[in-house]
This record gives C-alpha cells, sequence and structure tokens, in this order.
C-alpha cells in the first residue's frame, strides 16, 4: 500500500524488436512509462500505421493528439500522438517536430477517427494543418477568431466578436434540397442553448420528415481556456481549475491532476490520502452517474427518477462539503495529497451514505429498467459496435456498454485500486439502453468499492511532508522558524517540478481522463494538455444521428452525458 | 487484454411478463406511492429544502465570504505580506502595505488597502491556506449579491471581523 503512481509507470512495455525503425529518430522511455517515439514527418503515418497494425503493438485506441509550442526551437512546434493497445497495455507518445513556416502533419484520420475532432484542436490552438482532414477547421474557437490561441505568442488579452454571419454554417445546411419524394428537407438548430442539451452544445441537423440525415455539431461555447490559463499559474493554482472541467465530478479531476504532476515529481503521496481520494472519487463517480441517467430520464420523460437521483446527489454533496469547504467546486486534491485530514465524524458519515444510497438506485431500478415504454424507447437506439466506438476513441462506460472492459482502475491501477474487489460492468449492445444498465452497475461497483475502503482507512497523514511540494502544517508555521521559510518560499516560488514530461489518466466519470503535462523546471507549467473523455465521445454523435429520428437524438445524447466544461475546457 | 472481472448487465430479450406493461407499471407505481405516502404521513425524506425560509446547516469548513481577524486591540492581525495576494489563483487580491507605527516589532508592516473582488474570487480557500498568521479566513456567508461591479470590490471595513471571533459565523480556516 505505499506506491500510487509509480504502479502506473511501470506499464506494460511493447516488445522492442517490433518498433517501427524507419524514420524513428529517437526512442525513449517517459517517467509515464510511456515509449516515446521522435519520429520524422514523412514517415509518421508509416509508424503509425506500424504501432497500429503489427501484431503484438496493436495500438487500437488513439487517446489524444496535441500540439506543443517551443518558439526558440528551429523546428517549433511538435505534434504529439498517445496511442495504447487495450489488448498489451503498453502506451505511445509519438512526438513529430515540425518548422513554423511548414507546419503539415499527414492526417491520422485514415487509421483512427478518432483523430477528426483532436486534429481539429491542435490546428485551431496551434495552427497546424493536417493534409487529408475531411473538415479541418476551428473547433473550441469561432469563425472569426484571429491567431492560435495556445501559442506562446498569443496574447490572451486580444477580444474577437463573433457575429452573424460568421457562425458556424455547415456546407450542406445553406440552400435547398429535397427529398426523394421530392418534398423540402428542413434545417434544424438543436441547441446550443436547449433544456435537452444539458450545456451549451449545438448541433445542425438536416430533417428529412422525422429523420435526421445529415448533422453537425459545434462546439466551444464554453471554452474558458483552461490550458492557455493554467500556463501563467503555479502548479498548485491550476487545482481550482480542474474542478470546472467535468464539475459533475470534480473530485476526480483534481485527483487526476495531482497524479499527474506527482509523478513527474516522484513523490509518494500517503497511504490515508490515496484512501480517502479513492473513497471521494466513487462518492463523484456516483454522483456523476446520477446526474447522468437523471438527466437522461427526464429527456425521456420520467421525471420522478431525476428526484431519486438528486437526492443521492444532494447527501454525497453533503459529505463533499465537510471534507473540502465546497461542494461543486471541491479543491479538496493537493499536489502530494489533499488539503486537508478529514472531518472526525467522516467514517460514520460514509457509512451512512452507504446504508442509504442503494435503496435509491434501486427505486430507479424498479421504475425503470423492466419498464417496456422505457426499454422501446431506447433499445436500439444510438447503437455503436464496440470496434467502432473505439475507432472514435470511446471509453468509459460508454465503451464498455459497447462491449470493450477497458477500465483504467482495472488496466493501471492508481491509489491502490488493484486492492479493491470490483467488477467492470460490461454490455454487448451498445445502444442507449445499455449505457443506461452499465452506469446503473458502475453505481453499485462503486459503493462497493467504497465499502472495502472505508474499513480500511488507514491512519496517518495526508499529505507529503516533503516541504519542496507541500506547505508543511501550520502549527509549525506559527512557531518553527524553520516551517515559516518553507511556507514562504513555497507559496512564492511554487513547486518547482523537473523539467520533463508525463501522460497521466485515470478513470474518469466518462472515461479515460488524461493530463498530458509538460514541464520547463520554472514554477510554471510549460503545457497542460487535457485530454477530456467526452471529447472523444461526442465527435461520434453527429454521425450516429444520420438516420435516427429527432426524439432519439435527445435519448442518445443524453445517454452519452457530455459535459460542456470538459469538452470545451 | 489483461483479464479483468467483468459482470455482464445484458437483459436480454424482453420477457413475456415485462410484454404486458401491467407488472413493472405496478412496481414502479408501488415505489412512488410508497415515496408518497411516507412523505406525507411518515418520517419526511425530501431533500429540498425550503430556501430562503429554512437553511441548510453547512460545515465549519463551508468556504465563503473572507474575514480578516483582529488581535485584541481591535487591529488587523494582517502584516501585509502579499502571501495571500500570491497564492490566489483568481489574483483578485490587492493589498497597498504602509508602515505600523505601533506595531511592537519595529518595520512590521499593515494593509493599508485589502481589497478582493469577490466576483473573481473563486472561493478556493488558497489565500487561507497561504495566511502565516491566520489574519485571514472565510465565513459561511455565501449569500452575495451587489448591484455594481464596483460594490463587489470589498475592502477592509467590510472585511474587517466585526465583534469577537466565536461570533462570526466561521467557515474555513485553518485546523477545520
Ligand atoms: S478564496 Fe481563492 S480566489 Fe478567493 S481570494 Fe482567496 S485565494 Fe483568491
Ligand atoms: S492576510 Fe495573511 S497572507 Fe495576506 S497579506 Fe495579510 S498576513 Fe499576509
Amino acid at each position: 500500500m505505499t506506491a500510487s503512481r509509480t504502479e502506473t509507470t511501470m506499464l506494460p512495455q511493447p516488445q522492442v524488436d517490433l518498433l517501427p525503425k524507419e524514420g524513428v529518430v529517437a526512442v525513449e522511455h517517459g517517467v509515464d512509462g510511456h515509449t516515446v517515439l521522435t519520429v520524422e514527418r514523412e514517415h509518421l503515418l508509416d509508424v503509425l500505421k506500424s504501432l497500429k497494425e503489427t501484431p503484438g503493438l496493436d495500438c487500437n485506441l488513439l487517446a489524444d493528439i496535441c500540439g506543443v509550442d517551443y518558439p526558440e526551437r528551429d523546428a517549433r512546434f511538435d505534434v504529439v500522438y498517445h496511442l495504447g493497445s487495450l489488448e498489451h497495455g503498453h502506451r505511445f507518445r509519438v512526438k513529430v517536430p515540425v518548422t513554423e513556416d511548414d507546419a503539415t502533419v499527414p492526417s491520422a484520420y485514415g487509421l483512427w477517427k478518432a483523430a477528426d475532432w483532436f486534429e481539429r484542436e491542435a490546428y485551431d490552438m496551434f495552427g497546424i494543418r493536417f493534409d487529408g482532414h475531411p473538415n479541418l477547421k476551428r473547433i473550441l474557437t469561432h469563425e472569426a477568431f484571429h491567431g492560435h490561441a495556445l501559442r506562446k505568442d498569443y496574447d490572451p488579452s486580444q477580444r474577437w466578436l463573433l457575429t452573424e454571419e460568421n457562425l458556424m454554417t455547415p456546407k450542406w445546411s445553406t440552400g435547398e434540397q429535397k427529398n426523394d419524394d421530392h418534398l423540402d428537407t428542413q434545417v434544424l438548430n438543436l441547441g446550443p442553448s436547449h433544456p435537452a442539451t444539458h450545456g451549451t452544445l449545438r448541433t445542425v441537423a438536416r430533417l428529412d420528415g422525422e429523420y435526421i440525415t445529415e448533422a453537425e455539431c459545434e462546439i466551444g461555447y464554453l471554452h474558458r481556456c483552461f490550458e492557455k490559463m493554467s500556463e501563467t499559474h503555479g502548479w498548485e493554482q491550476v487545482i481550482p481549475y480542474t474542478d470546472r472541467l467535468n464539475y459533475c465530478s470534480s473530485m476526480i479531476n483534481g485527483v487526476g491532476y495531482a497524479l499527474t504532476v506527482e509523478n513527474l515529481l516522484g513523490v509518494e503521496v500517503p497511504p490515508r490520502a490515496q484512501v480517502v481520494r479513492v473513497i471521494l472519487s466513487e462518492f463523484s463517480r456516483i454522483m456523476d452517474h446520477a446526474v447522468c441517467l437523471g438527466a437522461n430520464l427526464v429527456d425521456l420523460g420520467a421525471l420522478t427518477n431525476f428526484w431519486y437521483f438528486f437526492q443521492i446527489r444532494e447527501e454525497i454533496y453533503g459529505l463533499l462539503e465537510s471534507c473540502a469547504g465546497g461542494r461543486l467546486t471541491v479543491s479538496y486534491a493537493r499536489i502530494g495529497g489533499l488539503a486537508h485530514d478529514v472531518p472526525l465524524d467522516f467514517e460514520e458519515h460514509v457509512r451512512s451514505l452507504l446504508a442509504r444510497i442503494p435503496k435509491f438506485i434501486d427505486d430507479v431500478d424498479k421504475l425503470v429498467t423492466t419498464n417496456k415504454i422505457f426499454r422501446d424507447r431506447t433499445e436500439d437506439v444510438g447503437t455503436i459496435s464496440g470496434e467502432e466506438a473505439l475507432a472514435w476513441g470511446w471509453t468509459g462506460p460508454c465503451l464498455r456498454a459497447s462491449g470493450i472492459p477497458y477500465d483504467v482502475r482495472k488496466a493501471y491501477p492508481y491509489s491502490g485500486y488493484e486492492q479493491y474487489d470490483f467488477d467492470v460492468p460490461v454490455a454487448s449492445t451498445g445502444d442507449t439502453y445499455a449505457r443506461y444498465l452499465v452506469r446503473m452497475e458502475e453505481m453499485r461497483q462503486s459503493l462497493r468499492i467504497i465499502e472495502q475502503a472505508i474499513d480500511n482507512l488507514p491512519p496517518g497523514p495526508v499529505i507529503t511532508d516533503d516541504h519542496h511540494v507541500a506547505l508543511p502544517p501550520k502549527e509549525k508555521v506559527y512557531t518553527e522558524m524553520e516551517s515559516l521559510i518553507w511556507h514562504f518560499k513555497l507559496i512564492f516560488d511554487g513547486i518547482k517540478v523537473p523539467a520533463g514530461e508525463a501522460y497521466g489518466f485515470t478513470e474518469g466519470a466518462n472515461g479515460e481522463l488524461g493530463y498530458y503535462i509538460v514541464s520547463d523546471g520554472t514554477g510554471h507549467p510549460y503545457r497542460i494538455k487535457v485530454r477530456p473523455p467526452c471529447f472523444a465521445i461526442y465527435q461520434a454523435f453527429p454521425h450516429m444521428l444520420e438516420g435516427s429520428l429527432v426524439p432519439d437524438a435527445i435519448a442518445i445524447l443524453g445517454s452519452l452525458n457530455i459535459i460542456a466544461g470538459e469538452l470545451d475546457r | 487484454m489483461k483479464d479483468v472481472s467483468t459482470v455482464n448487465v445484458d437483459r436480454g430479450r424482453i420477457p413475456l411478463s415485462e410484454q404486458i406493461y401491467l407488472g413493472p407499471i405496478v412496481r414502479g407505481l408501488t415505489v412512488t406511492l410508497r415515496h408518497f405516502m411516507r412523505n406525507l404521513f411518515g418520517h419526511k425524506d425530501v431533500a429540498t429544502i425550503e430556501y430562503p425560509e429554512v437553511k441548510r446547516q453547512y460545515s465549519e469548513r463551508l468556504r465563503g465570504r473572507h474575514i480578516l481577524t483582529t488581535r485584541d486591540d481591535g487591529s488587523l492581525r494582517c502584516v501585509a505580506c502579499y502571501m495571500c495576494a500570491t497564492a490566489c489563483p483568481a489574483q483578485c487580491i490587492r493589498i497597498v502595505a504602509e508602515e505600523n507605527p505601533d506595531a511592537p516589532v519595529s518595520a512590521e508592516k499593515r494593509p493599508k488597502v485589502y481589497e478582493i473582488d469577490l466576483l473573481h474570487c473563486v472561493f478556493c480557500g488558497f489565500c487561507v491556506d497561504a495566511c502565516p498568521e491566520e489574519a485571514i479566513i472565510m465565513s459561511r456567508q455565501h449569500e452575495m449579491a451587489f448591484s455594481s461591479r464596483a460594490e463587489a470590490i470589498v475592502g477592509i471595513d467590510e472585511l474587517r471581523q466585526k465583534g469577537p471571533i466565536d461570533q462570526e459565523d466561521l467557515g474555513y480556516r485553518p485546523y477545520f
């Protein structure tokens, strides 16, 4: 029960002789357990292809694509790919340096559909062009935006006004169109502000009667430049920002971020902090699923369930608030542990919740699961096969509903998840109903984890005593000169994370939540890239809509649990 | 893939007993009826609160509006060391320091201006963690409304502790 991140840094390693050679300039072993390949642009596609298709490598998951800007280098940008194999467990980071004048790389869309939006984001933020991308345009910012926001020389105080003529309009949505019966089709905007979108998401759809024939999504309405802003803050100061990613389960985001930085720092988290992190993360997962299901059911006309689920959520918020002092934005995790110990009645409080929550889940279960109206409404709606879901970069409950049992907590245990006995719920049908069933069961499994964790809550400190990382305890600061100096130094200089980079990933409520962090050794992050699980999931949404009914679009959207906070960052 | 213990949640085809709506509907109605009866006659189990008549009892860790604590003689404990302003992720604390003429230690400072922009503040409590003097703590006061942005920038007078410390509605502070 000691190792926290070191567990994950011992990721399975690929067989060295299988690695592609041509065009690979350097092979390194990252502190985060990734095999890091630096590749020449001319050979990028071949390398990616062999990583994906060589038996024994089988990288079927493209987790993330992003850019990093190094203005003082000749080849100014790195395009960074994060790949993984669900079968073998090994992970790759592929880096391609490109110059500013010729910032073009071939698109990986042909290999993984997941590249679609990730490449658009890298284009939007850095101006890197992806040759052969089907629809390369801005994604998080709007068409009237000038410059590329994550370049180091972009001045964030600039403002760009979007006027109506610059609104995103898909090519197919202008002009008349007739269907086969020579009747007019019409273009409908779903959202951005619509009760059923639960956030600011806009989908433009072409309707042929009740059927959607074409659709395109526009996102970015909630873009708050999380990544740009973290570059101007200290490492610790990023934590309140992470609360605002997936705000339905803010605890998980903070823990994921802290784990990644801890990995780069090489600090150990005390056992007690690990267990508390697990307990509160699992409660957050329950809340997140409860909100997702509750809202999804309301959209389908089943209001009562929403109340039962929201009661759970209210009560869990009470627990989080008694620990952290905040309900929605908890800011409880710290690099190296937790902000402070849990309150005295924590154990009692957790146990009373454990006793209460199952009742509400059972109530919803009785109301909905076997209800034929609900089943008719959700079965065979928004069906996606496991293979296809993976190609789009899906992870989390949505992927498991399509039959692939990938769960970061099992595949790459962190914070001691390996000691807990729990099962990964999977379903095979991949439809909206399956996603409902998986989430219901996941809540029960989370309760199982919490039960085991609370029985084994070890005593001891909740934050590392390394004062390069964590503030010394307050009573020492008040009384001891040395502690006061540590305190002073840490506040004014911030945590000095050694130069390097790491990709840390945890199981967020929606799937693999990744943080790719680059440090240059100063007190500020050089680059933080978040891999939000629902970004990958949502890019498949317009494609899932084609051929479905308008009311089904609402059912599908709700079951994907798209949280605009983490989608747009 | 590593062998993981999975549980299959597939439910297969709708069995005949569920084809005819009746069973599940009756079961569902029992659930709602049970909730209804209990909330009407028995022990009420409702999460909603009739705010603002009834208010939720928050823990003593709630991060609400700040308090600048004072010493026994009524002077601010703050020594204008700027640590809170440095730690603040929202950069919403503005301090102007001045020499404290009646300080026990010479060259001690005190704030001439201490302002927090409550509309920028994200109530993270980092300022409380950063303060080496316990000079800034938080209350449970979370209902704030302003009629202008300027009004949301509160200074020493608004933030200063009003009476004895135990009569404040204390929220997040060291040790709690
Ligand atoms: S609570 Fe956070 S945001 Fe508000 S003043 Fe303190 S440090 Fe700044
Ligand atoms: S409130 Fe505390 S941290 Fe802030 S300036 Fe005063 S003494 Fe320093």
